[in-house]
């Protein structure tokens, strides 16, 4: 089966801005003098801190931990002297534990810090083991750990791991750079991960506008017989995990279901180059590529970045704000992204990007009446009719919501970005599905 | 000195974080929006309303340019006793305006498009609570009522210039110009035209394809209302499915009645099928939002149109037909919800 120009039904072309930073190769962002690192920045349990006020750390050296299954590791991404752990507002919006670390400048790794062998002598649960140490979790936005996606319960069969490599959000080249640069970490990331899964298919789905990228990825993966790469329309929300399945391998993961229910597990390109590098250098999650990006910013930027810097200081780096700006400054992209109270945040995990808006691109438009055209249909990706589940949030009907399918919405924003009368549809769609999800709570 | 440096870091955060827009995701918008939608609607009738002051002379331009106002001042008037915001500049009311005009015969007098967009605007759009929450389209309802309130000013078409001469649409004269039963009609409209009727000969196909036809004075000319649908289709205003199923079935209809082969091109051409088919049913507000809904509506229409036509008391039937598809809009969609990515079979 030829793998070409795949997509997905629905969706919504958007103009894709990345030609600020699509070309520009990564740099290595400047050594920050603190970082604040936040122990939830991953779904599941919060971690508890393994240092005190005081302590010295090192690079890579395991600040907090939890117990449950549902949770993943945090390291410190310098080394220095642990300032202060408090509760600060981190990019998701919440405000959650953050260990405060004063960089020494000097950058000693950890003796945790090291190569764990190679992959034909590792077992699928030292495989596995070692994401989970290495505090590893989706890169994607989402950020969940990524070793209880590869354990999967015995009742589900896995035949095929998918690595994503859409980036459909507009302005965000960072899974471009990575697969364009790290090709080879991302195919041994690959390999890792069907290896722990015992699966013999892997397929990496990219969106033809990185002809770069897939050239990259087909040249590393030359000989790997079980290796594939699937070129992709371009379309949103062709990143999105369950059209990424339905584009690949032409199955509907069940509604309300995860990939895991059609046999297929999928990890995002950064995600898996991180896996590489916890195998081969034993280094845990603490860094990663963020693009810095927008008409609000300077000199736009594809950034190696430590977790846990302000967004303030990548900003300074990349020439700070351009003159009719900030307007907004979100974390993310454009369609999903969440837009912030403030530059103090640090970069998580999950931070592909940061991307300033000037005040001209981030003047709302007025609303106006719902002309019922249709096109919020025409585009969803799920089928949902999101004018009617939209009209019935805003009459407080979160019951007719619920039966509209609202709990069924990706929240991709497609139908917010069509819309001609400017309608907060995705918006009001993700308040009924707290409201709905809050009412089945309290039963 | 260290202390006033930090305060004006500081003023400067405060400032920053007031400046910073919050708000949830999307922070990008298409280029779409109502104008452009509206004002595509308006420059695919543009031909047609060319059209309309070629064939039927400048009286045409005189009533189009009269519904439009009167449907601009009306709305504008209504908003401003209800205390709405006044949307004129959502281009809504001229499309009304346009339409209820396109329905008229040439020689209609001044204040027929007065009263037909005071009904239009005022009844069927603004009660209703304005654009996007009217459930029938103003434009047909106001021909609806304009046609049972004055039937003979209606129904009295004059011919195209030169020969301007009051004389019987293609259809009319189909109904009653020939066999038996002609002036067999229960309306006063009907009556006016059967007695025109007879006798009275068919145009040429040809006529009736350009729109050198009598009929209202949008709703003759095929061609330049193709014209028209085509731009609203290549830009993607409107979707194929209402008009092809409706164009579709109609013409199944009518073969399926009985009418024979020779009247089938003039059934299909004439009667503002083509007006309707496009620029009618295919009104957001009024018709499915969802793609089977789409299909159900243009069959529902089309079956309607050939019904009235053959077996009704009606020559024409299109505006009837759209307006009780209009209607049975909302239970439609309650029917065809299109089933949910995944959505587990019951």
């Amino acid at each position: 089966m030829k793998l070409e120009n795949l997509t997905f039904k629905g969706g919504v072309s958007v103009p894709h801005y990345k030609e600020l930073t699509e070309n520009l190769p990564i740099e290595k962002a400047k050594e920050p003098a603190i970082v604040k690192i936040p122990l939830h920045q991953h779904t599941g349990a919060p971690c508890e801190a393994m240092v005190k006020v005081g302590d010295s750390v090192k690079v890579g050296q395991k600040i907090g931990e939890s117990e449950a299954f549902v949770s993943a590791p945090v390291h410190s991404s310098v080394s220095g002297t642990v300032k202060e752990i408090m509760d600060m507002p981190i990019p998701t919006g919440l405000t959650v534990k953050c260990v405060v670390i004063e960089s020494d400048g000097k950058n000693e790794l950890h003796e945790s810090v090291r190569p764990k062998g190679k992959l034909e002598d590792l077992s699928s649960e030292e495989i596995i083991e070692i994401i989970r140490e290495a505090g590893i979790t989706g890169m994607g936005g989402a950020s969940f750990p990524t070793h209880v996606k590869l354990s999967p319960p015995s009742d589900k069969k896995i035949d095929t791991v998918l690595i994503n490599g859409a980036e459909c959000e507009p302005y965000l080249t960072a899974d471009h750079r990575v697969m364009a640069e790290e090709a080879e970490k991302v195919i041994f990331g690959l390999k890792a991960i069907m290896k722990a899964l015992g699966v013999d298919r892997g397929v990496i789905g990219v969106e033809k506008n990185k002809p770069d990228a897939i050239k990259a990825l087909k040249e590393a993966s030359q000989g790997e017989e079980n290796i594939s790469i699937a070129t992709l329309k371009v379309k949103y929300p062709q990143g999105d995990e369950k059209r990424l399945i339905n584009a690949i391998l032409g199955r509907v993961v069940p509604s309300g279901g995860l990939p895991m229910d059609v046999g297929a597990v999928v990890s995002n390109a950064s995600t898996t180059r991180a896996i590489a590098e916890a195998i081969l250098e034993g280094k845990p999650l603490i860094e990663r590529v963020t693009t810095v990006t927008g008409n609000g910013i300077k000199n736009p930027k594809n950034l190696l970045v430590k977790i846990g810097t302000p967004f303030k200081d990548l900003i300074e780096e990349c020439g700070g704000f351009t003159e009719d700006s900030p307007g907004k400054i979100i974390a993310g992209g454009p369609m999903m992204g969440i837009s912030q109270f403030s530059i103090d945040v640090p970069i998580i995990k999950g931070s592909g990007g940061i991307l300033v808006l000037s005040k001209e691109e981030a003047k709302p438009e007025p609303i106006q009446p719902c002309i019922r055209c249709g096109k919020c249909l025409e585009v969803c990706p799920v089928k949902l009719q999101p004018l009617y589940i939209s009209s019935y949030t805003l009459k407080k009907n979160f019951d007719k919501a619920e039966e509209y399918n609202a709990l069924d919405c990706v929240e991709c924003g497609a139908c917010s970005y069509i819309c001609p009368a400017k309608r907060p549809l995705v918006e009001s769609i993700r308040l009924a599905k707290r409201e709905i999800l809050a009412k089945r709570k309290a039963k | 000195m260290d202390s006033k440096a930090m305060d004006t870091s500081k003023a400067k955060e405060v400032a920053l974080e007031n400046m910073l827009l919050v708000t949830s995701s999307p922070h990008i918008r298409s280029n779409e929006s109502v104008q452009r939608i509206m004002l595509d609607v308006i420059i695919a009738l543009a031909p047609a309303i060319i059209g309309s002051v070629y064939f039927f002379g400048l009286n045409a331009l005189k009533l189009i340019l009269i519904s439009v106002a009167s449907s601009m001042v009306f709305e504008a008037i209504i908003q401003k006793i209800f205390n709405r915001p006044i949307t004129l500049d959502d281009f809504s009311a001229i499309i009304t305006g346009i339409l209820i005009a396109f329905n008229l015969p040439a020689d209609a007098p001044w204040w027929l498009p007065v009263a037909g967009s005071a009904f239009a605007i005022i009844v069927v759009k603004q009660f209703f609570g304005g654009l996007g929450a009217n459930f029938m389209n103003p434009a047909l309802a106001a021909r609806a009522f304009l046609l049972s309130s004055w039937p003979s000013h209606m129904a009295s078409f004059t011919g195209t210039r030169p020969d301007v001469v009051a004389t019987a649409t293609p259809l009319a004269i189909m109904k009653y110009g020939m066999g038996p039963d002609t002036a067999a009609s229960a309306t006063v409209a009907a009556a006016t035209s059967a007695s025109e009727a007879a006798g009275a000969e068919l145009p040429t196909l040809w006529n009736m394809f350009i729109g050198s036809i009598p009929g209202a004075i949008g709703e003759t000319s095929t061609l330049l209302l193709l014209i028209g649908a085509a731009y609203l289709l290549i830009r993607k205003v409107i979707d194929w499915k209402i008009p092809v199923f409706y164009l579709g079935t109609t013409f199944i209809m009518l073969v399926l009645l009985g009418v024979e082969a020779e009247f089938l091109s003039y059934h299909m051409l004439g009667g503002g099928l083509i007006l309707g088919a496009f620029f009618m049913a295919t009104d957001y507000v009024t018709t499915p939002v969802t793609p089977v809904g789409r299909i159900i509506f243009g069959i529902g229409a089309g079956i309607l149109t050939a019904l009235i036509r053959v077996k009704g008391g009606y020559p024409e039937g299109v505006s009837y037909s759209i307006l009780l598809m209009n209607v049975a809009t909302p239970l439609i969609e309650k029917f065809t919800r299109p089933r949910v990515f995944g959505e587990v079979k019951n």
